[in-house]
């Protein structure tokens, strides 16, 4: 009896919790409502065969419980009952899978006239590329793939010359224009999902998979992968800006060619030397940070990691969090570099300056340091040599009492808080893996053992 | 097949005297179930402290120092592994394929006695080996139980040096283990019944282990041919699987292969896997079910059918679980098509068991509560189901937390039901003793409810987009901050079932020594193995002479009988059946 | 399907108590087991079929040691029949010769098929380098140890023999040793098929 009442306890309990719980679909913003239609469709087709079922199986609990002289029927089946059974099933089976399979293939057949755009997946972070004026995407090579051509574009197909590279930066989608999504992955599976648009589809390495859609509202939506791919899955994120005419025009105007990132000039040292005596005065003559500054080593860094840096805090993706003080302070001082042929004499001249590895100064458990440190070093490399492959900066032999204070700023969210930093957001989220500040301590005191 | 089939005289039965050829190296089919039982549920002890430790993690985020992405990912990896093949396959095929197969047919033991042995044995060392994973430097593999390359064998997941190897290698030795014991159970089947115990005779349970050690005969050739082919891409390079990439800034030495192949063979594989865990749930309770509400099972040849139906069908719905992996995606159309198909044999299936109910004589004892149980849980995880194989209904569902609940609900849940129902329901045969019911009671109670607060809000985080294989949810801009109190509500449920399982086992182990005698047939069931001269039943099963087999299993009930029940061994003309529930001859000796 | 409820009794087709099954469990054991492999073989046929069609695919030469170790696989074949159907006869000697030439082929067919792949390695066509060469060493290594299993089970059968067993107590063991291995010449066939069309 009290488990017949349960049940019924159940089942209203979960249709209450269904209509009344405030967690549902987040509101949508593709072409895909059809999507949507199916599944509350769906939900009518099991919840009602849920809701007879269930009380019907419980009214059979009350009125058959075993009761003293009463015997059961004898009935080894009923072929009409069943027959009848089978075909409303059969309908209702019919009812889901006809409209599905209708969306299906609209799902399948992309529109004429879609755009396009490419997502890049690698562990553990998107990059994306538009085809550019002439509309067509240039192929790619993973044979291609090195740190000045990340995208493993052909070099010489034309096509891909004009084709427009976004690393690190959210997609923007111009609105109402339907676009046809190519993926493709540099290393494991990953899948594209952004929820409120309801499709998704795997990454796959050595081929190109796509989906489309047509974005219908203005706004900025969360890209997640959601196809397990590493330990830092769940900080593989980006986002997609849905903009209007205007506002994705100036964006586009924005994005650098191939045939530009290809025809970079590295950086010119000696006219570097002009311009770092403004960083000098804080970081040291010979780049060696200075504490009481609370400026960090620069010398020894990898240049794409201290050229980013740069760019976000010209950007405000850095140094604008209101408890960032030092980080504050840098901003100003970045935004002296007026161009990015500066920011790349200046840093082409700090790889000159000698890398003597910083004084220590954090002091922990090294021993639980070296096991904390077996997760950052699957980036940042097992002697925290850095590894651009990754985008992860160089840790040994820079300033230790630096990190302690990005490690906490990354757990705060004050660094890599901001939606557009892209790898800062990345960090963020693993350096919350380390929990108190002992833990960050014993991490750092490991790395001042690394060479 | 027809049914001429008696074993009695061509098995040499051993003897065993010694105490290790009784219970290590014995050949006995009880011995063996009980081996394969014990070890199954320790392993799956362990997953389920795993399951704790990753509940954990999500219910309390950055709380925890000792849980890492790293040991997460090992967590899961190792939780769904354990779960799906070293406990739920070993369980109901090994365990209770191994102790029902021959004492519900009426026979001695299986027809390779040896063969059997040495089965129980290799599981054993598959069980080590993948235990011993723990052990080695890098840990467990962590890539997923679908061991999904090329992420599986590549830096940047936990365990890809040593752990995925021992991995693949603990699984192909399972594989050997798992064939050997199922040519055992579908060749019994075919040969040993006693006499009379025509096909369509056989208790619903027989006919679960039966087609379902069919599947897996067929179906874990897919997954040992994918993992070998894995072996040789993570030992000597090759690339059946291994497309060219860059792993960490790295280009490697590979070229050409597709992951999605992989993916193909191992959901060939993966599919049927869940109806070798799902058919012989179904068909064991559709016996408690008959069995305590005193009324033969409804629509048996029906049942019987869809069964053999599901079986089949099992075998071209594969790539449901592959919506988005970027494959073709006209084959979606087939396999949504297919896999909506299979509802129906499914849910005639599930009529019957409620029909069952229906004008029967319900006696609610613990069984039939976990049976109960299992038809809510498995109504409610086989119509979410619904939603994943419906190709476009599946695409913004897949990978996030709906899936998980629903697999979670039908193949974890609901045959889990079946299992602690049969547990209580065999126990008395088992071990001579009645368990403790109050303790039977609390454990139902709070692990049906407890489930179900577990899994039903999981669907809602799935529909929010959670996505599954999270270590953490960190700073996502549409989910609500309730998403993480929901996350730590369903953590305290998993906790407090996760604990109740102490009093099941405390209740199994104490009631061996402290539990009343319970008599050859406590619930007057049908089926012969409640018959045994002998309970427990001895080496051989059956005394000097088999039993025959005179009717259907599911003679609960017939108009005019004395009894409500009519035992398979009660004879067309007349015999009695003692206060034991054991049939005699009118004279008074054993039938 | 009967309606199994409605006729309590012993069917009247089900010979008396102590009636022998037609037909040995372990032949039924082995058709089983032959299933299971060729679910094996077969999902291995159809990733090598859908792996074809990528474009890295560099189809093997076919080596001419190959057809001689065919021969030797159906001569081997072969001889095991002749054992078979002299154990129906009841001749001992002609159970003997014949699984003695069979074994002696196999082992033949064995060492030829690690000569083949001695000759591909030394042609420089190594396992790693294309996956047309790894689905050949995988496959017919496979198959390989498949025999080498039947071997062992020939092995047991021939020390029956050397111990004088009667015909009666090994024609069971023939019998299965000959439908394993023609089980294993037609896997071969067909793999060989596959091998030389592609």
């Amino acid at each position: 009896m009290a488990l017949a009442v349960v049940l019924i306890l159940l089942v209203v309990g979960s249709v209450v919790f269904h209509f009344w719980s405030p967690w549902w679909f987040p509101p949508i913003a593709s072409n895909w409502g059809t999507i949507d239609d199916t599944i509350i469709l769906t939900f009518w087709v099991t919840g009602i065969v849920f809701i007879a079922v269930n009380l019907f199986m419980a009214v059979a609990l009350i009125r058959y419980r075993a009761r003293e002289g009463q015997k059961a029927a004898y009935e080894p089946e009923n072929k009409k009952l069943e027959l009848w059974l089978t075909i409303v099933t059969g309908v209702g089976v019919v009812a889901m899978l006809a409209p599905g399979l209708f969306v299906w293939a609209n799902f399948v057949q992309v529109p004429e006239g879609a755009a396009e755009f490419e997502a890049l997946g690698q562990q553990w972070h998107w990059s994306f590329r538009l085809p550019g004026k002439d509309g067509v995407m240039g192929t790619s090579e993973i044979a291609f793939v090195s740190q000045q051509n990340p995208f493993g574009l052909t070099p010489d197909d034309p096509d891909a010359q004009d084709d427009l590279l976004i690393e690190g930066d959210p997609l923007h989608l111009l609105i109402d224009q339907p676009v046809k999504m190519l993926l493709r992955s540099k290393d494991v599976l990953h899948d594209f999902a952004v929820p409120q648009f309801r499709v998704k589809m795997d990454l796959v390495p050595g081929m190109v998979t796509y989906a489309w859609l047509t974005p219908t509202a203005i706004g900025r939506f969360e890209i997640l992968c959601e196809e397990l791919c590493g330990i830092a899955h769940h900080a593989m994120r980006s986002l997609v800006v849905v903009d209007d005419q205007a506002s994705y025009d100036a964006w586009a105007e924005t994005l650098p060619t191939f045939a530009e990132t290809m025809a970079a000039v590295p950086g010119d040292a000696a006219a570097g030397e002009a311009l770092y005596p403004v960083c000098g005065a804080c970081h040291g003559a010979q780049g060696e940070g200075i504490q009481l500054l609370n400026s960090p080593k620069l010398s020894g860094q990898e240049d794409w990691y201290l050229k980013r840096q740069i760019i976000n805090y010209k950007q405000g993706r850095r140094g604008t969090h209101q408890d960032d003080l030092f980080g504050r302070q840098m901003a100003p001082m970045a935004a002296t570099l007026f161009d990015e042929g500066a920011i790349d004499n200046v840093i082409a001249y700090i790889g000159t300056l000698p890398d003597t590895p910083a004084e220590a100064t954090v002091t922990g458990d090294v021993e639980r340091g070296e096991r904390l440190y077996e997760i950052c070093g699957i980036c940042h490399g097992v002697n925290g040599q850095g590894n651009w492959g990754v985008s992860a900066p160089q840790q040994a032999g820079m300033s230790d009492w630096y990190m302690v204070t990005q490690l906490k700023n990354f757990q705060r969210d004050i660094r890599g808080g901001h939606p557009h930093d892209a790898f800062g957001r990345q960090m963020a989220a693993m350096a919350k893996i380390l929990g108190d500040d002992e833990a960050i301590n014993d991490v750092v005191a490991y790395i001042n053992t690394l060479q | 097949m027809a049914y001429v089939a008696i074993a009695d005289q061509v098995q040499e039965l051993h003897d065993p005297t010694t105490f290790i050829r009784k219970y290590i190296w014995s050949q006995d089919h009880k011995v063996i179930a009980i081996q394969y039982g014990i070890t199954a549920t320790a392993v799956g002890l362990l997953a389920l402290v795993l399951s704790g430790l990753m509940r954990l993690q999500l219910g309390f985020p950055d709380t925890f120092s000792f849980i890492d992405p790293v040991n997460y990912y090992q967590f899961i990896t190792m939780h769904g592994m354990i779960m799906v093949i070293y406990l739920l396959t070993a369980l109901f095929l090994g365990g209770f394929g191994n102790y029902l197969i021959p004492l519900q047919l009426g026979a001695r033991d299986m027809v390779f006695p040896y063969m059997n042995m040495l089965s129980y044995w290799i599981y054993l060392l598959a069980v080590l080996v993948l235990v011993a994973s723990f052990f080695i430097p890098g840990g467990p593999t962590g890539a997923g139980w679908t061991l999904y390359p090329p992420q599986a064998i590549l830096p940047g997941t936990p365990g890809a040096d040593g752990g995925i190897l021992l991995m693949l290698v603990s699984l192909i030795i399972f594989i050997v283990a798992f064939t050997m014991g199922g040519l055992n159970y579908v060749t019994t089947v075919l040969q040993a019944r006693t006499r009379g115990m025509t096909l369509m005779r056989m208790p619903l349970t027989v006919w679960g282990i039966f087609t379902a050690t069919d599947l897996g005969l067929l179906a874990f050739p897919a997954l040992l041919v994918s993992g070998v082919m894995m072996t040789l891409d993570r030992v000597l390079g090759t690339s059946f699987f291994m497309p060219a990439v860059v792993s960490m800034g790295e280009q490697l030495d590979y070229a050409g292969g597709s992951p999605v192949l992989f993916q193909h063979l191992f959901w060939f594989f993966g599919h049927p896997e869940v109806y070798i865990v799902a058919l012989p749930a179904f068909g064991i309770v559709s016996d408690l079910l008959s069995t305590h509400a005193r009324k033969n099972i409804f629509g048996y040849r029906m049942m019987v059918w869809a069964i053999v139906a599901i079986g089949g069908l099992s075998f071209v719905v594969w790539a449901h679980h592959m919506y988005v992996s970027g494959m073709n995606p006209y084959f979606g159309f087939f396999f949504a098509t297919t896999t909506l198909i299979i509802a129906i044999p499914t849910a005639i299936k599930v009529y019957n068991w409620t029909l069952t109910l229906w004008r029967g004589n319900i006696h609610l004892r613990v069984p039939m509560l976990f049976a109960i149980g299992f038809i809510f849980t498995f109504v409610h995880g086989g119509l979410t189901g619904l939603f994943l194989g419906n190709v476009i209904v599946d695409i913004p569902l897949s990978d996030t937390y709906f899936v998980v609940g629903h697999f979670h609900m039908v193949m974890g849940v609901a045959p889990l039901m079946v299992v602690f129902g049969a547990i209580y329901h065999w126990y008395p045969k088992m071990t001579g003793k009645m368990f403790n019911e109050t303790l039977g009671k609390i454990h139902f109670w709070v692990t049906f409810l407890g489930t179900y607060f577990i899994y039903l809000p999981m669907h809602y985080l799935g529909f929010l987009g959670v996505p599954r294989r999270y270590f953490a949810l960190g700073n996502t801009e549409f989910l609500p901050d309730s998403v993480q109190s929901l996350n730590a509500s369903i953590t305290v449920s998993a906790l407090i079932v996760g604990s109740v399982q102490l009093i099941f086992l405390y209740n199994l182990i104490s009631s061996l020594f402290k539990g009343k005698p319970a008599g050859p047939n406590p619930w007057g069931a049908t089926t012969l193995e409640w018959q045994t001269p002998d309970t427990p039943p001895t080496h051989g099963n059956w005394g000097p002479a088999l039993p025959g087999c005179y009717r259907w299993a599911y003679d609960y009930s017939v108009p005019g009988a004395e009894w409500d029940f009519l035992p398979q061994n009660f004879p067309p003309e007349g015999a009695t059946i003692d206060s034991d529930g054991i049939v005699r001859s009118t004279d008074g000796t054993p039938a | 399907m009967d309606r199994s409820w409605e006729t309590p009794g012993i069917p009247e087709d089900v010979q008396a108590d102590g009636a022998i099954p037609t037909t040995p469990s372990a032949k039924i054991g082995l058709g089983f087991f032959l299933a299971v492999v060729t679910s094996m073989f077969s999902l291995f046929t159809v990733a090598y079929i859908m792996r074809m069609e990528y474009a890295d695919w560099q189809s093997l030469p076919d080596p001419g040691l190959l057809w001689l170790n065919t021969i030797m696989l159906i001569l081997s074949s072969v001889a095991m029949h002749r054992a078979k159907r002299a154990a129906l006869r009841g001749e001992v000697r002609g159970v003997r010769t014949g699984l003695i030439i069979s074994g002696v082929l196999s082992f033949a067919f064995l060492a030829g098929q690690l000569l083949a792949w001695r000759h591909l390695n030394a042609a420089g066509y190594f396992i790693a380098n294309n996956p047309a060469n790894a689905f050949f060493y995988v496959i017919t290594g496979l198959h390989g140890l498949h025999l080498l299993g039947g071997l062992w089970v020939w092995g047991k059968t021939i020390t029956k023999v050397g111990r004088g067993l009667e015909v009666r107590d090994l024609s069971l063991s023939v019998e299965l040793c000959t439908t394993y291995w023609h089980y294993l010449l037609l896997v071969w066939l067909v793999l060989f098929g596959l091998l030389l069309s592609t």
